[in-house]
């Protein structure tokens, strides 16, 4: 057997893992050109691909348009941030009264079990559409009656009961010898929930919280139901009096815009989080 | 023996369901006294400490905590889990908070100290247990002994009466238990009253002023270690410190 240096070894080793890798890259490519080429050539050859390459694609359309529909998408931002924060806040005020055990509150948990159990169970337009109809019906002064209020309203029932079926798991997963340390230092109950339990809790559900971010970002747009000329509502009716449908491309195209950058910071909470 | 009982066990008895665990414990753990428990796996050692620090209801009998009955309905359990220390078996440390932050947790929540006085107190605490440097860390990042001191730092912040000690050093790696039980022995010297539950005898006898072998929830036999630990009367206690030598020479 003949002896080889060490260092000619690693070399050898060294080659051969860049000649792998190269060919990993190389073959990563091709298959990326053949799928996406595929794709794109089915589309291209189908037999309506001219009229909606004209009704979907015209970049004159979209030049048009796109100043509207970015003045109704900066309505949607407005009403995803507040309604979020509504959320946030209201989700861990009914997670936690549904966590606490104090007899009390047993008329507050039991409304908080039928709140989850309603608005999770209800589709949001549903809701949506009963808040933003029903409540100015009922015609009691001091309601609000801006259907991008109710619509916000509606929006923040849904996502709530969601929300604090999150925080709950999160609570739920903090191990009891956790509040039982606590306790044993002199905490009271409350204490160990505040300054113990729920960090913990929800540093463990910030990835499925930002989740239910971006699934909140998209469904403002169910508030155009109601009327107001947000970025869907103001796309839709460019195109139904023009009849090219590009500005709803439009809309979605800002849609992704704030729901991709969302997804990485995500992604990259999760692999830290691991 | 004269000194004046700091923890004092009467007829204490626990079930959990139809499962008694504690049959009628008396104890008496004297100011600077060291009570050793010692028991198999299930004896209701770790249940009776939980019991005086009142993290668990007893059925009957009571706890007196320097004289005072704690176990009366209408005493209020968060004072009296201030004056007592508990350390755990799986150290319970608090992971979002770096050890000094654990170590003054209560007393700035519990007690209302300052924060800088706290702190200050707390990364006293840990130079004293060989923990100087170590005071921003996580617990993760720390070995299990380590922790483990951070954990009977974090029981003596609130200065309590007493120490409860729950088989702390039985979740270490065999390196790491010298140093734990190092900085026991050396609590015991300065006068620190405790309640330890273990399995290393070695540690009872070093520690403790007294010895209670528990069995099926009844402490059978106790006295000074030697005579426990080495002239034991009842035939379980015989038994029992059998068969931890035999277990011991397998290693």
């Amino acid at each position: 057997m003949a002896a080889v240096a060490p260092e000619d070894r690693r070399a050898v080793r060294a080659a051969a893992e860049r000649r792998r890798s190269r060919r990993g890259l190389a073959i990563a490519a091709v298959s990326t050109v053949v799928v996406v080429g595929g794709l794109a050539a089915l589309l291209v050859t189908s037999p309506g691909w001219s009229s909606v390459k004209d009704t979907f694609f015209d970049p004159e359309a979209f030049k048009t348009s796109f100043p509207a529909v970015l003045k109704g998408f900066w309505l949607d931002v407005k009403i995803f941030v507040t309604v979020e924060i509504a959320v946030l806040i209201l989700g861990l005020v009914v997670a936690l009264v549904r966590t606490t055990g104090a007899p009390a509150l047993f008329p507050l948990r039991a409304m908080a079990v039928v709140f989850t159990d309603v608005f999770r169970g209800v589709p949001t337009i549903l809701v949506v559409y009963l808040v933003g109809f029903g409540v100015p019906a009922l015609e009691i002064s001091g309601l609000p009656t801006d259907p991008i209020v109710l619509g916000g309203i509606g929006l923040t029932l849904s996502y709530t009961a969601y929300v604090t079926e999150v925080y709950r798991a999160g609570i739920d997963s903090v191990h009891p010898s956790q509040r039982q340390a606590a306790l044993a230092v002199g905490l009271t109950g409350g204490q160990a929930l505040r300054f113990v339990v729920l960090p913990q809790a929800v540093r463990r559900v910030l990835p499925p919280l930002l989740n239910d971010f971006i699934s909140l970002q998209k469904d403002v747009a169910l508030v155009a139901i109601l009327g107001p000329q947000e970025a869907f509502r103001v796309a839709q009716i460019d195109a139904s009096s023009t009849f090219n449908y590009t500005p709803l491309l439009a809309a979605a195209a800002l849609y992704l815009c704030v729901t991709i950058p969302l997804a990485r910071v995500l992604d990259h909470m999760q692999r830290r989080s691991r | 023996m004269t000194a004046s009982p700091v923890i004092e066990v009467r007829g204490v008895t626990k079930a959990f369901g139809e499962v008694p665990v504690l049959r009628g414990i008396d104890l008496v753990v004297p100011e600077h006294g060291a009570v050793a428990l010692i028991g198999a796996s299930g004896s209701g050692k770790s249940t009776l400490l939980r019991c005086i620090d009142l993290l668990e209801p007893i059925d009957d009998g009571d706890v007196l905590l320097d004289g005072e009955v704690v176990t009366d309905p209408s005493v209020e359990p968060v004072a009296v889990r201030r004056r007592l220390g508990m350390v755990f078996q799986a150290f319970n440390l608090f992971p979002h908070l770096t050890a000094v932050e654990n170590v003054a947790l209560a007393p700035m929540r519990a007690q209302g100290v300052g924060r800088e006085e706290a702190r200050a107190r707390a990364a006293e605490l840990l130079a004293r247990f060989g923990l100087a440097g170590r005071e921003g860390e996580r617990p993760d990042n720390l070995s299990g002994g380590q922790q483990q001191r951070v954990a009977i730092a974090r029981a003596l912040a609130t200065r309590p009466r007493a120490l409860l000690l729950d088989e702390i050093t039985s979740a270490l790696d065999p390196e790491l238990v010298g140093e734990v039980l190092e900085v026991v022995r050396d609590l015991k010297a300065q006068g620190t009253t405790m309640l330890v539950t273990t399995h290393e005898m070695g540690f009872a006898r070093d520690v403790a002023d007294e010895v209670c072998f528990l069995h099926e929830g009844r402490i059978i036999e106790r006295g000074a270690p030697a005579a426990v630990l080495d002239t034991p009367e009842q035939p379980e206690t015989q038994r029992f410190l059998r068969r931890l030598l035999a277990a011991r020479r397998a290693l």
